[in-house]
């Protein structure tokens, strides 16, 4: 059997991505995509533990993740759009009229 | 099945009570979503507007019948107690005077949707079981609710470039931080086992506590961080405060502010979060003076109040770092003190603000005193009351987290802290120095008579301060009996 830890590393690693991704990516959506991929290390975990404690408590919070997940897609993309509308880019750089 | 199989697997009447204040707003949420496209659009405004305030103030009448049947429901998902009914009550008494403050600032702004008070409702809704839940499943799904529709609120002006900038930017941060307190979760969970509150503080008393609890804490920490905006975590405040419309940010700055600091108060202490007294320290110190100092340069008074707000997540915390039974009612009564004084203050900003939000920098608010003496007075009290002048509600809640700190020792974090509200007055008397003694510009346009909903708005939030201000002893004994409870 695959010791649990390596399971909570690779999680870890998939959470460590995202949160590079989230701060050296330019684009909205690669951003947004970031964020998906940290959400999915913290699902990977949730799911490694379930297993460990044989908890089923664990699974069931993934489930709540993705449909929450799917929720804020829905959301974030429809303001992406909002943004794209009025300013024609996707470039969070050129997003910037709200500087100081 | 077995018959007490079953009975088990369905809920009972009075664990219904114990959401009735959710049922109640997601009930009348769902009937402005549904009439929206049903009535005609002039009219749908007001109309809709009306069927969003009787359903927060049925909410309130809910809260009121629920506190009378205290206890769990739904297999230990949601936990009526004194605490929770004191976050519900305040939670939609600042979605109701929201909504009367809403009405005139959208007639101006030309904005004609309905949804607009179906989300309040939908947030509400999110930040009512952020109160009362007691499973970090549900705390989570609550956080959601709340932040998906404060999200799409923030963008409500939707031709302007500048408020879908700010819901995005919002977006984006919130979705990150989101993703931290649940790697958080994850990590107490693994840690404990568990996503009861309950089981996992009862974990964390008695045997060795893991590392993993630690980071859990941590994590959990840096995501609700975000929310109630305390300084490391608050770069999005001032950007979204500015472009978000006036109405929309006196709600966010407020309720689920509000509600996070409840759910932060529930894990830390209910569930004995360990480790948690450095990670406090140095983020309300840090709040405190981030927002103070960056609040002296502003010249929006938007961003202004943003950074003011920083500063105010700063006293408040303060009060977690004291001892539990006289810090946790400072905390609660600050939530509803500064609430009462920055919806007024937001609704003014609202009023004052005109069509497109033009007219939202310092120097339009010159002559005020002249052109409009009513509002100028009202203005003033809530800015005294963040100043924390007696007399305010302002005063007592900086006062009963100060004394707090000081019976438990936190000598160093209360000198910081009595400093920087020095320093913040300077900003706030700034406004008011504006308002009296300058001559009024002459691009702003004469005063716009207030509308009477906003009236009834203002007139709630100047009793609410003043009431706070002068017998703060009702609201703070509830908190402290609700404090027990909670540590019971």
């Amino acid at each position: 059997m695959v010791p649990i830890s390596y399971y909570l590393i690779l999680s870890g690693i998939l959470f460590a991505c995202g949160v590079t991704g989230f701060l050296i990516k330019r684009n909205i959506i690669s951003i947004f995509m970031s964020i998906e991929l940290m959400l999915n290390g913290v699902n990977l975990s949730f799911v490694a533990f379930a297993a460990q404690w044989h908890a089923l408590s664990g699974q069931i919070f993934v489930f709540f993740v993705m449909v929450v997940a799917a929720a804020e897609a829905a959301v974030g993309l429809a303001i992406i759009i909002a943004v794209y509308r009025t300013r024609e880019t996707l470039n969070v750089d050129q997003v910037d009229l709200l500087k100081l | 099945m077995s018959p007490a199989g079953i009975a088990q697997a369905v809920p009972q009447g009075v664990e219904y009570v114990r959401i009735l204040p959710e049922i109640v707003l997601s009930v009348s949420g769902m009937v402005i979503m549904v009439l929206d496209p049903l009535v005609d659009e002039r009219g749908s405004q007001k109309l809709l507007g009306l069927i969003g305030l009787i359903g927060s103030v049925a909410a309130i009448a809910a809260t009121l019948y629920q506190s009378q049947y205290p206890g769990l429901g739904f297999w230990g998902m949601v936990k009526v107690d004194a605490f929770s009914t004191f976050f519900h009550a305040l939670v939609t008494a600042i979605a109701a005077v929201v909504i009367l403050s809403s009405y005139e600032y959208m007639e101006v702004q030309r904005i004609r949707a309905g949804e607009y008070y179906g989300l309040i409702l939908f947030g509400a809704v999110g930040m009512c079981l952020m109160s009362s839940a007691v499973e970090l499943v549900l705390i989570f799904i609550a956080l959601e609710i709340s932040s998906i529709s404060t999200y799409v609120l923030a963008g409500f002006r939707r031709r302007a470039a500048i408020s879908s900038e700010a819901s995005l930017k919002y977006f984006l941060l919130g979705s990150f931080a989101t993703a931290f307190f649940l790697y958080g979760v994850a990590l107490m969970f693994g840690a404990t086992g568990s996503t009861s509150i309950a089981v996992i503080g009862e974990a964390l008393r008695s045997n060795r506590i893991p590392v993993l609890a630690y980071a859990g804490v941590a994590f959990m920490f840096v995501g609700l961080g975000f929310k109630v905006a305390a300084a490391p975590f608050h770069v999005w405040t001032p950007d979204v405060y500015e472009g978000a419309p006036a109405p929309v940010v006196g709600f966010m700055s407020t309720a689920p502010k509000a509600a996070a600091f409840a759910v932060l108060l529930r894990v830390m202490f209910e569930a004995n979060a360990p480790g948690r007294l450095g990670l406090i320290w140095v983020t309300a110190a840090l709040s405190m003076t981030l927002g103070n100092v960056g609040a002296l340069v502003q010249h929006n008074v938007k961003r202004l109040l943003a950074y003011s707000s920083l500063a105010h997540a700063g006293y408040l915390l303060v009060a977690f770092a004291a001892l539990p039974n006289n810090g946790i009612p400072a905390a609660m009564f600050y939530t509803a003190s500064y609430a009462a004084m920055n919806v007024g203050a937001f609704a003014v900003v609202s009023h004052l603000a005109g069509a497109g939000e033009r007219f939202v920098t310092l120097d339009d608010y010159a002559g005020l005193g002249r052109r409009s003496p009513l509002l100028a007075a009202t203005l003033t009290i809530f800015l005294l009351s963040l100043i924390g002048i007696p007399m305010t509600g302002g005063f007592f809640a900086k006062f009963y987290v100060f004394s707090a700190a000081l019976q438990a020792n936190l000598i160093g974090l209360t000198i910081i802290g009595v400093l920087n509200s020095a320093v913040g007055a300077y900003y706030y008397l700034r406004i008011i120095v504006m308002m009296y003694m300058r001559e009024a510009r002459e691009e702003v346009p004469a005063a716009i008579p207030v509308s009477p909903a906003l009236g009834v708005a203002l007139a709630l939030s100047v009793a609410a301060t003043l009431y706070l201000g002068l017998l703060p002893g009702k609201i703070l004994a509830y908190a402290s009996r609700s404090a027990a409870e909670l540590l019971r």
